[in-house]
């Protein structure tokens, strides 16, 4: 069942003359229990997206549809974890929950489960900056949403830091199944965690590749899924937004796919 | 090339960067205390001496200031005029942050209402007090609610704007947030718009004790038989300079109390949270 369809026709920034396209004919949809990574050149529209289908941005022509009980229910995991600085984590976490009689004793549940165990007191300006991930990441998930967005979450972490947070999302992530669309340039990241991996021509957008990615992946196989990936990415970047048709796309030499 | 580069990263090491929060720097409680109180006593010495020199029956000393303070409170006059003042400081104040504050808060918020009201702010802004003042007197009548509406009506703009400001400050960020997670507007306010708009309560409550107390003491003075106001225009009419600092000093003094005693804990309170 899918759980979201998106049709953007078109997606203007500015107006007039200075008007840049950004997305012009995005046609996608993400099936329930789905882990969609979302990989593209840069300034092709994949923020946007998100913020479209969080409905934080409505300047656009077309439709975004959201099936389910509650559908728009939407955690949004953003580029900067964007905690008030004048909250404690567990505060953090807890403000969506209002109205929940148990929303501390859940926020405190889901900070231990991100690792922030005796953090929980902490204003996020104490944090690090990979705490403070964990906090946001928490605080998506705790809120129970239908349809997890997530922007380049591990951006601007170091390596270690950044490999550690995406093993905790994975965890959280097998354990929940929440739909997911999770936006990244990282090729590794997006092979090592995706269902499924959509790849956007450079501006305007359109899909210009659909890779259903396989389930179980060794180490090999991990590495052979970036190459493609990487494959992918490079035609789609050489090819205009003209060419990228799903349907003739090919996995290419490696087969997988 | 490894080693290229670290030679020259050790030439543009960083300079040792010393603290300068040392005991040197009278740092602390007890340091800032000391320093506010020598250089209290170092006014008052230059006051005495001005006034020895002057030698002038309307430039009274601080012994005479002190002793004039003394007779009022020993009559319970100073007290009850100070009182009286205080309360209508209090009530303008609430209702100039009331009133204004949502003003301020609003027109951040809503351009196309600021591009519309701007220019009715700027003129309630630059309207002089005394005329707000006489105004009320004249539609109101003399009497506590016209002046506490005179007061409150010259503060106002001059709270709405700041909280504008602070208002368009705001990054559009925590917003989205709150939009996504589906905060209500009391959560929103709460938790989101009131801890960023505190700097700037802040400021407007610290320019706001300022202005209001002088602004009511000649609201007193032109129309009201009591409070501070009141007694300076009496003493005034007898050119009765010792009584007239004696007042004056004392109302200073309040204000510094409140200062001291509830604004800057507020304000600690509301910058906890900083690093």
């Amino acid at each position: 069942m899918s759980a979201l369809s998106i049709d953007i026709r078109r997606k203007v920034y500015g107006s007039g003359a200075a008007g840049r396209l950004a997305i012009a004919g995005l046609e996608f949809e993400v099936r329930e229990g789905e882990l969609v990574c979302v990989l593209g050149p840069s300034g092709a529209g994949k923020t946007t997206t998100l913020n479209i289908i969080a409905g934080l941005d409505s300047a656009f022509e077309g439709e975004v549809r959201l099936t389910g009980r509650d559908a728009h229910r939407l955690s949004y995991v953003f580029q900067e974890p964007r905690l008030l600085p004048w909250r404690t984590l567990i505060e953090n976490v807890a403000l969506p929950l209002k109205g929940r009689p148990d929303a501390r004793s859940a926020a405190a549940g889901w900070l231990d489960r991100v690792g922030l165990n005796g953090c929980h007191d902490l204003y996020p300006g104490q944090a690090s900056a990979g705490m403070q991930r964990r906090a946001a990441i928490a605080r998506a998930f705790a809120f129970g949403p239908t349809i997890l967005l997530m922007d380049e979450p591990f951006v601007s972490l170091d390596e270690k830091s950044a490999s550690e947070l995406r093993g905790l999302f994975a965890a959280l992530w097998k354990a929940e199944r929440v739909t997911t669309l999770f936006v990244t340039h990282d090729l590794a990241e997006a092979a090592g965690l995706a269902t499924r991996v959509l790849i956007y021509s450079t501006s305007p957008a359109t899909i210009a590749a659909d890779i259903a990615m396989p389930a179980a992946r060794g180490a090999a196989s991990l590495k052979e899924a970036e190459q493609m990936l990487r494959l992918a990415l490079q035609r789609a970047a050489g090819s205009g937004p003209a060419a990228g048709d799903r349907s003739n796309f090919e996995p290419g030499p490696l087969g997988i796919g | 090339m490894a080693l290229f580069s670290r030679e020259i990263s050790r030439e543009e090491e960083p300079p040792l960067l010393r603290g300068r929060a040392g005991p040197a720097r009278a740092g602390g409680k007890g340091g800032r205390l000391i320093v506010g109180a020598v250089s209290l006593v170092a006014l008052v010495a230059l006051w005495a001496m001005a006034a020895w020199l002057a030698q002038s029956r309307h430039f009274p000393g601080p012994v005479a200031v002190g002793a004039a303070i003394g007779a009022g409170i020993g009559s319970g006059e100073l007290p009850y005029h100070t009182a009286i003042t205080l309360a209508r400081v209090a009530a303008s104040f609430v209702v100039a942050f009331a009133i204004g504050s949502p003003i301020g808060i609003v027109l951040g918020r809503f351009g196309k209402l600021d591009l519309f009201f701007d220019s009715w702010l700027i003129l309630f802004l630059n309207l002089p007090a005394l005329i707000v003042i006489i105004l009320c007197f004249v539609w109101l009548g003399q009497n506590e609610a016209a002046a506490v509406t005179a007061v409150a009506l010259n503060k106002i703009p001059n709270v709405a704007v700041i909280l504008r400001e602070g208002t368009q400050a705001m990054p559009p960020g925590y917003d989205e947030m709150a939009t996504l997670y589906r905060f209500n507007w009391w959560t929103r306010l709460r938790h989101v718009h009131l801890p960023q708009l505190a700097p700037y309560f802040a400021v407007a409550a610290r320019s706001g004790l300022a202005i209001v107390w002088k602004i009511v003491l000649i609201v007193e003075l032109l129309g009201l038989s009591s409070g501070v106001g009141f007694k300076l225009n009496m003493y005034f009419q007898s050119f009765d300079v010792a009584n007239i600092l004696a007042y004056a000093l004392s109302f200073i003094v309040v204000i510094f109390v409140i200062e001291a005693m509830l604004l800057r804990p507020w304000q600690s309170a509301a910058n906890r949270w900083r690093p």
